[in-house]
């Protein structure tokens, strides 16, 4: 691995915005659907099937369908003395996870939409889609954001970290708290909570439990299981 | 979403180059808290988003020479809420804490909360444009809507949360545009109006025209200055916008058996009307008196003497004359907490 992954499908939303998922039991046999393109060896030879597998196929297949029917405009124009417009497609990198990542995206493509259907980073969660649940939440260059209400095309050159950053050997305090205290319910919301309880921590690293509620306020849980969470995250905290 | 151009240019003037002279084609993009919404529900549908975050001098934030505050129209809420300089102007302060969104904070801009779209569930749902001209709201449920300046077809609420604040602190903003070096500073309470015709906007901001600094003047309050509080109504904890809001600025002047008397104030109320709302009445209901929880109620009551409800909103009357009642307390510092 030189680092970098090359990830080329990209939103399949028609120019409306409105995503156009497909059925591929109703493509079978149908050469123009392209749905091999996203789905993974490893993970259908297991099973046979899976959701994500299916998921996967039947949006890259839209994916595809759909740089068929709009082909790539790319067309970068220098005007204005050296502010560059974008129009269409480009190819971005994106530092994720301290990983590069090279994507292709419109200016309209959100942040959230590349880390779940490019990068396969589906740790934030697109719930409220305008930021008022706060369960897309990221963390850009240390600081917590919405990546539902953020540009992708805004993101080149800034260090983007995921939830999915906060695991492996030796997990991050903020989510193994989230697990001794049981957290949380249907588990929708928490890695939004879970970064930015990471968020506020690395803020405020003695915080009191009123603090935390006022800290945390812009995450939603429909569980409403806060009390656990402000347990949890005040586990976390230096003093507790 | 609809598709866009896109550009993030480097200097102010390459901002207002990008700008365009036809109103609703551009739009330009800070922090995107709220306009990444509107567009996702195709209620803005611009050809051409600016983003201004790359733009150094937007990001200024500190004294200048004579002392007052500059703040950059890019610079995030909780980054202002970061300086030292902020303890001289409380209202404020107490404004960005009042956005208890810890995400809102890092995210959204000053200059973004200042020109935000205005709240209105219909026109945020696209059941109506800003002026309403056939009465949708008028008939429909209007309990968030304006109790004050809604006498014409635009029934919405201003929508910035540090307007009131701002402007009870005589803050002024810096204009750019149309042309590129077409500059002005104008008092921030002139930024808003009430839109009358269709397509009108809430600001005054021409097409072309963006702002790019804020500006506080000088105040200390170590040396007798005027101080200054700020009270949001909400319905509960959380990131709930406001039901009303309201920020006070009182002048002291000498002091009578050691008490100080109330020589001015500027009472600014927030989402209750079309703009920020000063109230004459409420100003005239605290000159030369001393401040105690009674005139701060006496207060509140002349700040909402002449609400013109609609026929739905009569709480949002109530929710108004607290919010001027504790303000007053919170500059007064006979209250604490509240945000």
């Amino acid at each position: 691995m030189e680092g970098v992954s090359q990830s080329s499908f990209t939103l399949p939303s028609d120019s409306n915005g409105v995503i156009r998922m497909r059925d591929p039991a109703n493509e079978s046999g149908n050469s123009t659907g392209g749905g091999s393109s996203g789905t993974r060896s490893s993970e259908n030879s297991s099973s046979g099937f899976s959701r994500r597998a299916f998921l996967r196929g039947s949006s890259a297949a839209a994916a595809a369908a759909a740089m068929v029917a709009r082909p790539e405009t790319a067309s970068a124009q220098k005007a204005n003395q050296g502010a560059e417009v974008v129009s269409g497609f480009k190819t971005i990198t994106l530092s994720v996870n301290v990983q590069k990542h090279q994507v292709n995206v419109e200016p309209r493509t959100t942040l959230l939409e590349v880390l779940r259907y490019q990068l396969d980073l589906t740790g934030a969660k697109p719930v409220s889609q305008d930021g008022s649940s706060g369960a897309s939440t990221v963390l850009i260059d240390g600081r917590p954001v919405m990546a539902s209400t953020t540009l992708a095309i805004a993101c080149e050159g800034k260090q983007i970290q995921t939830v999915e950053s906060f695991g492996g050997a030796q997990p991050d305090s903020a989510p193994v708290a989230f697990v001794q205290h049981d957290a949380q319910q249907c588990g929708f919301c928490t890695p939004g909570f879970v970064v930015a309880a990471r968020a506020f921590l690395d803020k405020h690293p003695h915080a009191t439990e009123e603090e935390i509620r006022q800290g945390l306020n812009g995450n939603i849980c429909r569980c409403g299981t806060y009390a656990n969470v402000i347990q949890a995250v005040l586990s976390a905290t230096k003093g507790g | 979403m609809k598709a866009f151009d896109y550009a993030a240019p480097r200097t102010e003037s390459q901002v207002v180059d990008l700008l365009s002279p036809q109103a609703g084609h551009t739009e330009i993009i800070a922090g995107g808290t709220d306009l990444m919404g509107l567009m996702r529900s195709m209620v803005v549908r611009p050809d051409r988003v600016v983003n201004i975050m790359e733009v150094e001098s937007l990001r200024e934030l500190g004294p200048d020479d004579q002392g007052a505050i500059r703040i950059g129209a890019a610079v995030h809420l909780d980054e202002l809420l970061s300086i030292p300089y902020l303890e001289n102007y409380p209202a404020l302060g107490q404004a960005l804490r009042g956005m208890n969104s810890m995400q809102l904070q890092a995210q959204g801009t000053v200059g973004g909360d200042i020109c935000v779209q205005p709240r209105c569930w219909f026109y945020r749902s696209g059941l109506s444009s800003l002026v309403d001209a056939q009465g949708v709201i008028e008939q429909g449920d209007h309990r968030n809507h304006a109790i004050f300046g809604n006498a014409g077809p635009a029934k919405f609420v201003s929508g910035s949360r540090l307007a009131p604040a701002l402007i009870a602190l005589e803050a002024e903003v810096r204009l750019l545009g149309p042309q590129p070096d077409e500059q002005r500073w104008i008092p921030l309470a002139d930024l808003y109006r009430i839109p009358r015709l269709q397509g009108q906007r809430h600001t005054t901001l021409e097409a072309g025209q963006f702002v790019t600094h804020i500006r506080l003047p000088a105040v200390d309050l170590a040396q007798g200055g005027a101080t200054s509080g700020a009270y949001e109504v909400r319905h509960g904890e959380g990131p709930d916008y406001p039901l009303a809001a309201a920020a006070v600025k009182l002048s002291f002047s000498g002091s009578t058996n050691g008490v100080a008397t109330i020589s001015d104030a500027r009472v600014v109320l927030g989402q209750v009307a079309p703009t920020p709302w000063f109230s004459e009445e409420a100003r005239r209901a605290l000159i030369g008196r001393v401040v105690t929880p009674q005139i701060a109620e006496e207060a509140g009551e002349a700040a909402v003497l002449r609400a013109t409800p609609l026929a739905r909103n009569r709480a949002k009357v109530q929710h108004a004359k607290v919010a001027v009642k504790r303000a007053v307390l919170l500059a007064a510092g006979l209250e604490t907490g509240g945000f």
